[in-house]
């Protein structure tokens, strides 16, 4: 990686053949800082507040970042489909492929002292709040090596020192869990801000509006941020809900319309939204997304939405093939240099899961730990008491 | 001093040794608290610390677990646990499993708090006891606290406690006065979670109960000495854990044993001990454990059917004599 690769211009372009045979296989993909300026696909839509602009100042070296990490989630979401067919994944597993502007989006705008909450389609969200690769397949499998050292599974995923509160499994809890942890941002003075995440079938949920309300009156640092992926498992969302304009559902709290499909609208509208809500309370962010896998590994996803729609996303909107046509498009990265970052991608995936089913499952005494943080030497019991029995230290 | 100012002095002196915690639940500020117990805490503390919700209390509760996630620690008050009912999820779901699936990242520093059981004529929905519900599930401790006492040292090791507390009171007995001792006033009092307190010694026959029908087990006592038995009373202070060895020391040195509480007797308080000591006492037991509890029907109106529905004294000397093998009918013998 000798060479250090400006952005190129149209007459560098013309200097290239020339240096092709020595140079070609060993120029850098651009990990240049300058900055770029693109617009985003669609403009916001907003409701009750100015919206931010299309322009998104980015640079080659995040766009690159931004294929990597989105094409590393939608790696990861496959091949835990074949662990789940394969039976070492078990229960519940709900993939998030298609889905991953907008978490790595919202980290380019975000730190790990700002919060996320989410419901149980956490994976890639968790791997966005520097969850590894081996922590997130360990968990999936129930092992040691997981994230919850595996007693959570797919949907209690954690990472508290990076700012990320889960993994829940109840639909809309998270929401007035998150004005929590805004509440806490706000009593602690930090200057940080929660996000708050869940789906279009969430939003109807009572709890979220309640909550809403609460924030609104103490200003809380929170904001919503639905992923409205049109499908509140097999119920579309004009079955669900009267009104699917999601943004516009928090009445006298503000909102944004984002195409959720495009990593740079979803990063202006985050960092839009935290300016926002630490002056003037919450905010509600719509992200127009789509998931191609069904609801969860047991729906197939296809008996309530026809293939020709998934597909027709997959063609035109897929968010990883839109910054590939960014970055060819802007001369940051060849095609042979982004297939090679897919193929880095996929082997440490198979390295990762390779690794994680060497990770043991939990010792049997796992059974009886962290039932509390203080036990008292409190008895508990296994389905025997006079069989199984511990002390909880 | 009364069990509603032990309770705020707690509180009190809690928020005053550790800053991060903070009060919330309807009224519990301007006006002073529905039932008193936590008035003067707005004035003292200011609006940051002292909170009053509107009656939203699926929200409020999970923010007060959020907050609670971000390790601030909430005390968060249900005006009566009846309406906990609206906000279990965020108890069970969001706070006392936590710690669990999250193999001990998320902590839940926890207090909820409020009126929980039988008041006097308010009727079905506002007269549920839920010591039961709750403390069925691991994850949560579950306090009740009878004498103000109990209620000053429970609370302060509530509030200390890392993990989630459900702590019951009781309406009628926030009146009620008890002799307090220096120690008890000290800022540094607290009471151990898990411990039962035997209130009255005895050796003839265990009652256990909590919250306001110990005092109805010590009145049973009493009567119960004039004629010739004697009762030993557990005050059972904590639901979750469940003080299993001094119940079952006590049934060893007794033989027999009358539960005492005020909810629905199926599933209840009483169940549970029964089979804690059929399972670990069982060769000590000279007669059938007895069950006293509110009468398995919705709480009625009318004075009458309401006293019908809630255990009286005479409910638990009759319990207490029978497994001593006498009835009320005959006349006691040394």
């Amino acid at each position: 990686m000798a060479l250090s690769h400006l952005s190129s211009t149209r007459s560098n372009r013309l200097l290239r053949p020339l240096a092709a045979a020595a140079s070609s296989l060993c120029r850098p993909i651009s990990t240049s800082t300058e900055p770029l300026v693109i617009e985003t696909s669609i403009p916001f839509t907003p409701h009750k507040c100015e919206p931010p602009s299309r322009s998104v100042e980015t640079n080659p070296q995040e766009l690159l970042t931004f294929f990597r990490d989105m094409a590393t989630m939608r790696r990861m979401e496959i091949a835990a489909d074949s662990l789940y067919k394969a039976k070492l994944i078990r229960g519940f597993c709900h993939l998030y492929d298609g889905q991953e502007a907008v978490c790595v989006g919202m980290e380019a705008s975000i730190n790990k002292k700002d919060c996320i909450i989410t419901a149980y389609r956490d994976h890639c969200t968790f791997l966005g709040r520097g969850g590894t690769l081996l922590e997130i397949f360990s968990e999936l499998m129930g092992r040691q090596g997981g994230c919850s050292k595996g007693k959570g599974g797919s949907m209690h995923f954690y990472k508290k020192e990076s700012g990320f509160y889960g993994g829940h499994g109840i639909v809309g809890a998270q929401v007035p869990l998150g004005c929590g942890l805004a509440f806490a941002q706000k009593y602690n003075k930090d200057e940080n801000v929660t996000f708050a995440l869940y789906g279009d079938g969430a939003a109807n949920q009572g709890q979220l509006f309640e909550a809403l309300n609460i924030s609104a009156l103490w200003d809380l640092p929170i904001i919503l941020v639905c992923e409205n992926n049109h499908y509140g498992m097999g119920t579309a969302e004009w079955r669900a809900a009267k009104s699917p304009s999601y943004y516009k559902r928090g009445d006298y709290v503000p909102g944004l319309k984002v195409d959720g499909m495009d990593v740079l609208a979803v990063k202006q509208a985050c960092k839009f939204a935290k300016e926002h809500v630490l002056k003037n309370g919450p905010i509600i962010l719509e992200m127009d997304t789509y998931r191609y896998h069904g609801h969860s590994m047991s729906d197939p996803g296809s008996t309530y939405r026809t293939r020709d729609e998934i597909s027709g996303v997959r063609q035109e909107r897929d968010p990883i093939e839109r910054v590939r046509k960014l970055v060819l498009g802007h001369d940051l990265a060849t095609e042979k240099e982004l297939k090679d970052i897919e193929k880095e991608i996929r082997k440490e995936v198979d390295e990762a899961i390779a690794k994680a089913k060497e990770s043991p499952m939990p010792e049997p005494s796992e059974l009886f730990t962290n039932v509390y943080v203080k036990g008292f030497g409190t008895e508990s019991f296994g389905a025997d008491r006079k069989e199984l029995r511990a002390t909880l230290p | 001093m009364t069990v509603r100012d032990a309770l705020n002095s707690a509180i009190d002196e809690e928020m005053s040794a550790d800053p991060k915690v903070f009060l919330m639940g309807e009224e519990v500020g301007e006006y002073q608290g529905a039932y008193k117990i936590t008035k003067g805490l707005l004035e003292k503390y200011g609006p940051d610390r002292v909170l009053d919700t509107p009656i939203t209390e699926a929200g409020f509760t999970g923010i007060g677990v959020g907050a609670a996630y971000h390790g601030l620690k909430p005390i968060v008050e249900f005006m009566t646990f009846n309406f906990s009912m609206q906000a279990i999820d965020h108890i069970i779901n969001s706070a006392a499993k936590s710690n669990y699936m999250s193999a001990g990242q998320i902590s839940v520093p926890i207090v909820f708090r409020g009126p929980n059981g039988a008041a006097a004529g308010v009727g079905a929905q506002h007269s549920q006891c839920y010591a039961p519900w709750f403390a069925s599930c691991p994850g949560l401790k579950v306090l009740a606290p009878y004498s103000s006492e109990d209620a000053r040292g429970l609370m302060k090791a509530a509030i200390r406690d890392p993990d989630p507390v459900v702590f019951l009171e009781n309406e009628l007995l926030y009146g009620e006065s008890f002799p307090v001792s220096a120690e008890v006033l000290d800022s540094s009092f607290c009471l151990p979670i898990g411990k039962a307190k035997i209130e009255r010694e005895g050796k003839d026959v265990t009652i256990t109960a909590f919250s306001k029908m110990v005092g109805y087990a010590l009145k049973a006592a009493e009567i119960l000495s004039k004629e010739g038995i004697s009762a030993e009373v557990i005050n059972l202070r904590s639901i979750r854990p469940l003080d299993r060895a001094t119940i079952n020391n006590s049934v060893r040195k007794t033989n027999r044993l009358v539960t005492v509480e005020e909810g629905f007797p199926q599933h209840g308080i009483g169940a549970e001990i029964c089979a804690s000591v059929v399972e670990d006492s069982f060769e000590y037991l000279d007669a059938a454990i007895e069950r006293i509890a509110g009468a398995d029907v919705p709480m009625p109106y009318a004075a009458n059917l309401e006293r019908l529905a809630v255990p009286q004294v005479e409910d638990i000397v009759r319990a207490a004599k029978r497994t001593c093998y006498r009835s009320s009918s005959l006349a006691a013998t040394a």
